[in-house]
């Protein structure tokens, strides 16, 4: 049988209060230790409803934010809006949240506030505007397109878009629930019926698959750091800061896909007002030249698509 | 065990001074059940048992619970066989940079899970420290199975390590004295001395550590990626489904629930602490 001796253990904790060799001072040294205990417990218990009370719901912060959810894949893009935004409105400040489309929408449904929603694809808006969370209509704002990224030190010998099938090369998409993955998935199918593909390039391609990642980013940071042989992103997803590191893989045109951007102001928004300015700014020619100089495919005029 | 009882006889209700502690105590278990279990029973309330069984007997839901069964207890398995000495030698050594060896070992129980995963991969990815010599080789660990067990004994070893060290050092110096005395040489004084005495921890370590490891995911999906059969793992699965169908996803949570919860409690039944 195991015999630990705790209770040795025990009186040298309350060594601090109690003197040892006199035994009646025990009880005391117990007792003000639970009570020195308890004035803790209430200070910590002080300090933290105070502090909890000053991590306020968004939708109570006081009305000179604005909140706006965007695709994984506007980071570079809406960092830059919403800094033009800023300087345009004083005092007015944004906060962006970047995820993927999928979990954006599924953090409005499950009732986060929110002032803006762009999402990826047109899907995800819709399923916010079939629950009734849009204030007004979706509008497409920019297209985008699909390239392949290949590491820069190329370890899977890599050349053209047939490559991507021959075994052991090791191919990364976004995951199927994901935009991208969707597209990154449509666009192989379109390529096997491709002449210079055979019919076969999707299920060959499919077979290379090592990871789906949960957003378009997972893919792109998998790919730089040369962990993977290939893989699909939105040519927006080129930056300054990641081209260096990159080969790009470009797509015919036919076999493309020309992913839509849809945004709109949310029904829960804080500041309708200031919501409405920021997509004003987002359809503006400034707005529309600073999502080109980050790749993304213009929209000739503002176009209305879900309800 | 009769010292045990009277150790806590001081706590005792009736004992002087036992009301506030005892007003003190109440609202604490309270509080904390509320935290602990609310979210747990919310969990279990979403969904009916039926829909339980139509999950469970998905291909990629059997996969992913196969597959991370499987990873943890090699995971498990791994940190005890690697956890042993070390925390034998941080128990029973003093030695220069002793203190820096347990800081390192538990880090892994402060960096953030993502953090563990990105470490990882600059070491044992393709053009990592390490990794890169291994490719030279033809190996390669990223989006492997293995990749999952390196990335569950990563933040699951300082569970064991510090567990099974607090149990090597609280057993009584003059037990291995007498065993020294009697000429008993370190390896039989090992299994014949240290480990009964000190069994009880080392058991409670790794049903911690392999608990790390079944729930893993941040480290796990940024080095090993995320791949139905190979390195999808029950929280990754949960993760995924979470974002098209979060029914089903709630259901992943409660299959992975029952498991841990029934295994952790065989283990903490018969073997951490038989006959309580």
């Amino acid at each position: 049988m195991i015999h630990r001796l705790p209770s040795v253990v025990f009186r040298v904790e309350f060594d601090f209060f109690s003197n040892p060799l006199n035994s009646p001072m025990k009880i005391t040294g117990v007792k003000r230790a639970a009570s020195l205990g308890f004035l803790v417990f209430l200070i910590v218990t002080f300090f933290w409803v105070r502090a909890a009370r000053q991590f306020k719901p968004i939708h109570q912060r006081n009305a000179s934010s604005l909140c706006v959810f965007a695709a994984a894949s506007l980071n570079e893009a809406f960092t830059q809006l919403a800094e033009v935004f800023e300087k345009q409105n004083p005092g007015l400040h944004v906060e962006l949240n970047y995820a993927g489309s999928q979990q954006l929408a599924l953090q409005i449904e499950q009732g986060a506030r929110v002032d803006v929603f762009a999402s990826a694809d047109e899907r995800w808006m819709e399923k916010i505007g079939k629950h009734g969370l849009l204030a007004s209509s979706a509008q497409v704002f920019a297209h985008n397109i699909l390239v392949v990224i290949i590491p820069r030190a190329n370890p899977g010998r890599i050349e053209k878009l047939q490559d991507l099938s021959q075994p052991g090369i090791k191919m990364v998409l976004a995951a199927e629930s994901v935009p991208a993955g969707r597209y990154s998935r449509e666009v192989l199918e379109r390529l096997s019926h491709s002449t210079g593909f055979g019919p076969d390039y999707l299920l060959s391609v499919l077979k290379n698959l090592v990871s789906s990642e949960e957003n378009v980013k997972e893919v792109l940071g998998k790919v730089q750091l040369g962990e993977a042989d290939a893989g699909m992103v939105y040519y927006s997803d080129i930056t300054p800061a990641n081209a260096g590191w990159l080969r790009v893989l470009e797509i015919p045109e036919e076999a493309n896909v020309l992913a839509s951007y849809p945004i709109a102001p949310l029904k829960s928004a804080s500041n309708p007002q200031a919501a409405r300015k920021f997509m004003d700014l987002v359809f503006s020619p400034l707005g529309q030249s600073i999502l080109h100089d980050h790749h993304f495919t213009l929209v000739p005029q503002p176009s209305r698509s879900t309800p | 065990m009769s010292q045990t009882t009277d150790a806590f006889a001081l706590f005792r209700p009736g004992r002087k001074g036992m009301g506030i502690w005892r007003v003190a105590a109440t609202f604490a278990l309270v509080l904390l059940l509320v935290l602990l279990g609310l979210p747990l029973l919310s969990l279990l309330l979403q969904v009916a048992p039926r829909d339980l069984w139509t999950h469970l007997r998905a291909p990629v839901v059997m996969s992913a619970l196969r597959l991370s069964l499987i990873t943890s207890v090699i995971s498990a398995g791994a940190v005890i066989v690697l956890g042993l000495p070390v925390a034998l030698l941080l128990a029973a050594r003093r030695f220069p940079g002793r203190r820096v060896l347990e800081v390192v070992i538990n880090l892994p129980m402060v960096l953030p899970p993502t953090v563990a995963g990105l470490g990882l991969l600059l070491a044992f990815g393709r053009s990592g420290l390490l990794g890169h010599a291994l490719s030279l080789a033809g190996i390669s660990i990223p989006f492997t199975t293995l990749a999952v067990v390196l990335a569950q004994t990563f933040v699951a070893a300082p569970f064991f390590i510090n567990t099974a060290r607090a149990g090597f050092e609280s057993i009584e110096p003059r037990y291995l004295q007498a065993a020294a005395t009697l000429r008993a040489s370190p390896v039989y004084a090992f299994f014949h001395v240290i480990l009964p005495l000190s069994l009880h921890s080392l058991v409670a370590g790794a049903a911690m550590s392999w608990a790390r490891a079944l729930g893993e995911f941040g480290a796990t999906i940024t080095f090993a990626g995320n791949m139905p059969g190979r390195t999808q793992t029950m929280p990754l699965a949960v993760y995924i489904a979470l974002q098209t169908d979060v029914q089903s996803a709630v259901a992943l949570s409660v299959i992975l629930l029952a498991v841990s919860f029934g295994l952790l409690f065989v283990l903490r039944t018969f073997v951490v602490n038989p006959g309580k």
